[in-house]
């Protein structure tokens, strides 16, 4: 009797098996392997284990993490913690979903290649582009290959990005174009947002895109007025990082004159999930939708006129065009696109426009009352949307230890990023936190040093 | 059995709302105090609204039109569409895994970075690598990872080496990751073995050889014998080997990469170590190299400091950056964490044996009826052609594919590798029963009988589908990638 | 022969064609079998007005639903004209190879090269040729 329940083959169907081949042992069939590179003797791995050793195993792992579920917590910083409506776990605990692959035979995959164009929809629905893809691994790589789009459309090898931006969507550019021999540079800050006067300076007729994020990491919305024209007029691209949960009530990308959009969708219906699994969506302006990288969902019909979807414009892909696709991506975050998909379906545009209300709220209601205590001092004059940096009377570490203590997961140490915001923390207020929770973390603030 | 399916922005009416939010407790502001009037949005946001329920019944819908491998027999070649444990899904939903912030302190996710290390610890061993990071969220991150160290290994010795050798059986992110790397794939022909030309590949080797990426046994299933010289041909020249972990699943217990030469691998949890497909995704394509490449790893690292306290360490000078936000799909390496410990050595090995006998198996009942290439023993997953079929009565690949689909069958993968004609690349792996086998060839049997005696039965499959077959053409001349509301 | 190969035109081993216009200008496509091969045409990257290009050098990348092929320019010269309407009816490549689908037009740099294409005969032995080692 197995032991291994994943197994089905028994001992008997093995030997029917090997008789059908004509051979009396499965080792017959290693033989091709040669002997120099064979592996011998038994891989030291712990002893297997049964289903309810696993989960005792595992569920102690679990334990000894602070979650979010048992601490409020006051981080962002690019992964929030956001209401997950419970449809949402019940849609992607169904099994046709998440134990299916990339639906290359359409027929059989109309399920997920209907959510994928809803999905792609919505997305457009709520930065105003034209066309979106099926999902990237996250906003930073979403960003990044935005970036490398931008390169291979203008065919110029320079981008400029904002100091604003994540410095983690950075960083990442950096790694993705110090492989290709692009080249990356940075336009400084002023007070919290990006320096108006310094991008004229920097765009010429090199660069191929500016990269940009509203709200930008500091939480802080920018003012991109003029921005566009004067970034078109220099033959580049505008790429926008934005945060979805701002955007029924934010000025759209599209509206500002975003070529491309790129972000991290988690937002939408994902736990914080440790930083991973994530969403990363990207959307542009039709005239760029055969540049795209990443899956895209399209409308056909059947034979018999019958309405269906497909994936379109493979021909972009590393499956057909190998070396000179758009880009390697092949498998994407598309279960968590899924995610995104009911959240949006579930909130409706009414929903969506009271979590944004209430994240804008309530983060002004702490930022009121944090101001009103003595050193501690709101770093910038704003305006913000859910997060923002808070000079501190000391260290942020100090600071944390003492939160965490009272049951409260303080905000990041904007230090560790930004030099000239030392003892500053970002403090992130999304529909989640009650006005007690809030509170609380002023009460200990204003009980510290 | 035909049926069109109204998308969501066809249901619903104005007003239905399908989640509920606590009211605001705090005093409100006026909107213009907090958000400038120019900065705020102008136009409406047109997204769908309904109920909960209906909501729950789109998507159930939805779900009935979809076909994933606990609906049925899912041969995709080269994807391993083993089972996914449910148990996997179990702890991985644990919120002591799902509600971590990645910018907590780490001395508050304690159990969290000790699952990456003893995850990482086995796969160190599977692989017969000295480290692994997590931080690819699927297997093409992880190549374009794979490679980025490779060359800034070079770098490092102040060579600027820019090409990468591929067999032309590989997988097609292959060359689109040498590419997005900045260097110029080489093709190394195959023998008519189907295995990498030798003297192809010495003739292709020079001083600006980056590396070769070679999955072992290839994509025809294939194991490469010669894999010791070609590893001796690459390294003389000061070249590195890539290992595309995706056909792991046929080696386990008996060949580890790094026994093999290979110098970086990369590993496809969602495939060898059955974390579920997800539709297209999360995946994970943890990286593993050797000692001589560590430092070039994407940061952060896992370290544990001698009181066994883990924690996240930035201090990698030479490292490539960052290729992630942040440590990659964390809950996908605990569901293969999961699988792992509950295979242990014992399993692992199992799973390929059967893994291979299955492959072995069907490929004896099928090739009576298709054609097949390479007449020897195969690993994981074979490739069979419907090129005489497509001769004699006009039916191809693709169709074939069609009519497995009115069978209740997942077709294999089709059109790949592109060296074989008509090809059809099987992977049936080891959790399918024997009867599902004999099921699956009498399927394919039938649809050789049927191509015989009326092919235009089987060049207009599937019939037994939702709809119809699609008109591919069409989506890709015109595409509308959106739902547009008709005036 | 199942395709048609017009006479008075000029043929490439990579199955392009080249009608010689006024002055020193040829008009490119690809033949009724490179079309036929390839299956309906989705995309057709053309080249910018301007360009100048090698013969042998690939001047236009054709999309098929499952395929991406180069197409090769047939002599040396500069892009004068493209045609646009391959942009918004990329399908005309497939109903009038020779006519509506035509490619762009260059300014030949030595008419020498045109004259060591094929002409009609010579280009249908060479698609019999191919066929054949096809079978």
């Amino acid at each position: 009797m197995s032991r291994f329940h994943y197994l089905p083959l028994t001992d008997e169907e093995r030997a029917e098996m090997l008789n059908d081949l004509g051979i009396n042992s499965v080792d017959e069939l290693f033989t091709d392997i040669p002997k120099t590179v064979r592996f011998s003797g038994e891989m030291e791995l712990p002893p297997p284990l049964s289903e309810s050793e696993a989960v005792n195993h595992l569920a102690e792992l679990a334990d000894r993490n602070y979650h979010l579920q048992e601490n409020p917590s006051f981080l962002g910083a690019g992964v929030y913690d956001h209401f997950v409506p419970a449809a949402v776990k019940h849609v992607l605990g169904r099994s046709e979903f998440y134990t299916s692959y990339t639906p290359y035979q359409a027929e059989v995959s109309q399920g997920l290649l209907q959510s994928i164009f809803e999905y792609q929809t919505m997305i457009c629905q709520l930065t105003g582009m034209d066309v979106a893809n099926a999902s990237m691994y996250d906003g930073a790589t979403a960003v990044a290959e935005a970036a490398v789009m931008s390169c291979n459309v203008t065919r110029r090898d320079k981008v400029v990005v904002s100091r604003s931006v994540h410095p983690a969507y950075r960083q990442v550019l950096q790694a993705y174009f110090d492989a290709r021999d692009f080249r990356l540079e940075e336009i400084p800050m002023k007070e919290g947002t990006l320096d108006g006067e310094e991008i004229e300076a920097q765009i010429d007729d090199q660069t191929a895109a500016l990269v940009v994020q509203n709200p930008n990491f500091l939480g802080m919305l920018e003012d991109y007025n003029g921005l566009a024209e004067m970034v078109h007029g220099k033959g580049a691209l505008l790429v926008a990082a934005v945060d979805p949960i701002s955007l029924p009530l934010v000025k759209t990308p599209a509206r500002y004159g975003a070529d491309i959009v790129a972000g991290e969708g988690q937002s939408l219906g994902n736990f914080t999930s440790y930083g991973g699994p994530l969403l990363g969506f990207f959307a542009a302006r039709e005239k760029f939708a055969r540049r795209m990288p990443g899956r895209i969902s399209g409308q056909t019909v059947d034979t018999e006129g019958r309405r269906g979807f497909v994936m379109t414009m493979q021909t972009r892909e590393q499956h057909i065009r190998r070396g000179r696709a758009t880009s390697n991506i092949c498998s994407n975050q598309a279960l968590n696109a899924l995610a995104a998909t009911v959240y949006m379906a579930s909130l409706g545009p009414q929903g969506m426009k009271e979590v944004a209300s209430l994240c804008l709220q309530k983060a002004a209601y702490l930022r009121e009352k944090i101001e009103s205590l003595t050193g501690y001092r709101v770093v910038y004059p704003g305006p913000y949307f859910k997060e923002f940096p808070v000079m501190v009377p000391g260290a942020p570490e100090e600071l944390n230890q003492r939160l965490l203590e009272a049951g409260i997961i303080g905000g990041l140490d904007l230090g560790r990023f930004y030099p000239e915001l030392e003892n500053s923390v970002l403090f992130c207020v999304t529909e989640k936190r009650t006005r007690e929770e809030m509170d609380k973390l002023v009460h200990e603030l204003e009980g510290w040093k | 059995m035909r049926k069109e399916k109204a998308l969501l922005f066809e249901l619903g009416r104005p007003g239905r709302r399908g989640a509920s939010l606590p009211p605001v407790d705090v005093p409100e502001k006026p909107l213009e105090e907090l958000l400038p009037p120019e900065m705020q949005r102008e136009t409406p946001l047109d997204l769908p609204e309904l109920s909960e329920g209906e909501v729950m019944r789109h998507f159930t819908e939805l779900s009935h039109r979809n076909f994933g491998v606990d609906s049925g027999f899912y041969p995709l070649g080269s994807c391993t569409m083993k089972y996914n444990p449910k148990i996997n899904e179990e702890v991985a939903a644990f919120p002591g895994f799902t509600h971590l912030h990645p910018y907590q302190d780490d001395a508050t996710v304690q159990g969290a970075l000790e699952l990456f290390y003893l995850a990482e610890q086995g796969l160190k061993e599977v692989t017969g690598m000295d480290r692994i990071s997590f931080q690819p969220a699927a297997g093409a991150h992880g190549e374009l990872t794979g490679l980025m160290v490779i060359l800034a290994y070079h770098r490092s010795r102040g060579e600027k080496r820019k090409k990468v050798l591929v067999p032309d059986s590989a997988h097609g992110t292959n060359p689109a990751t040498i590419t997005m790397a900045g260097c110029k794939a080489v093709e190394i022909p195959s023998d008519e073995r189907g295995l990498v030309d030798l003297e192809a590949l010495k003739q292709n080797v020079d001083e600006d050889t980056a590396g070769l990426m070679l999955t072992n046994p290839n994509t025809l299933g294939l194991f490469e014998e010669d894999i010791d010289q070609i590893a001796r041909v690459v390294h003389d020249v000061g070249g590195l080997l890539y290992y595309d972990g995706a056909n792991l699943n046929a080696v386990m217990g008996y060949a580890r990469p790094g026994d093999m030469g290979f110098d970086v691998v990369h590993l496809n949890l969602h495939k060898t170590f059955s974390t579920p497909h997800g539709g297209g995704g999360p995946g994970s394509g943890s990286v593993g190299v050797k000692e001589k490449l560590i430092p070039f790893l994407p940061y952060p690292v896992l370290g544990k400091d001698g009181e066994g306290n883990y924690y996240w360490n930035h201090d990698l000078p030479q490292s490539i950056g960052k290729i992630h936000s942040f440590y990659g799909n964390f809950t996908v390496a605990v569901k293969a964490y999961t699988y792992l410990r509950m295979m242990g050595a014992p399993g692992l090995k199992q799973v390929s044996r059967d893994a291979v006998l299955n492959a072995n198996y069907l490929m004896n009942r099928l090739k009576d009826y298709y054609y097949l290439k390479y007449q020897r023993t195969c690993k994981h997953e074979f490739v069979i052609s419907a090129r005489q079929i497509k001769k004699n009565y006009g039916v191809g690949t693709a169709d074939v594919a069609k009519a497995l689909l009115d069978y209740g069958f997942h077709p294999p993968t089709v059109y790949f590798p592109l060296i074989v004609e008509e090809p059809l690349m099987v992977e049936p792996t080891e959790t399918e029963s024997k009867e599902t086998l004999d099921d699956f060839a009498e399927a394919m049997k039938k649809i050789v009988s049927l191509a015989q005696k009326d092919p235009e039965q089987v060049t207009s499959a599937p019939h037994n589908t939702v709809v119809g077959r699609l008109d591919e053409l069409t989506a890709a001349r015109y595409p509308r990638a959106r739902w547009i509301p008709e005036e | 022969m199942k395709w048609n190969v017009p006479n008075g035109l000029f043929y490439t081993e990579t199955h392009e064609w080249a009608k010689e216009e006024n002055g020193s200008v040829v008009e490119v496509g690809i033949t009724d079998y490179a079309q036929d091969k390839l299956g309906g045409v989705v995309f057709v990257e053309l080249p910018e007005e301007g360009d100048v290009l090698s013969k042998g050098e690939s001047i236009a990348v054709i999309e098929s639903v499952k395929a991406v092929v180069d197409t090769y320019a047939p002599v040396t010269g500069k892009v004068v004209e493209v045609n646009r309407e391959l942009e918004d009816r990329p399908e005309a490549l497939n109903e009038a190879p020779y006519e509506e689908g035509w490619i762009l037009k260059m300014e030949m740099e030595n008419r020498q090269e045109l004259e060591e294409l094929m002409e009609q005969e010579q280009y249908r032995e060479h698609v019999i040729k191919q066929e054949e080692e096809e079978q």
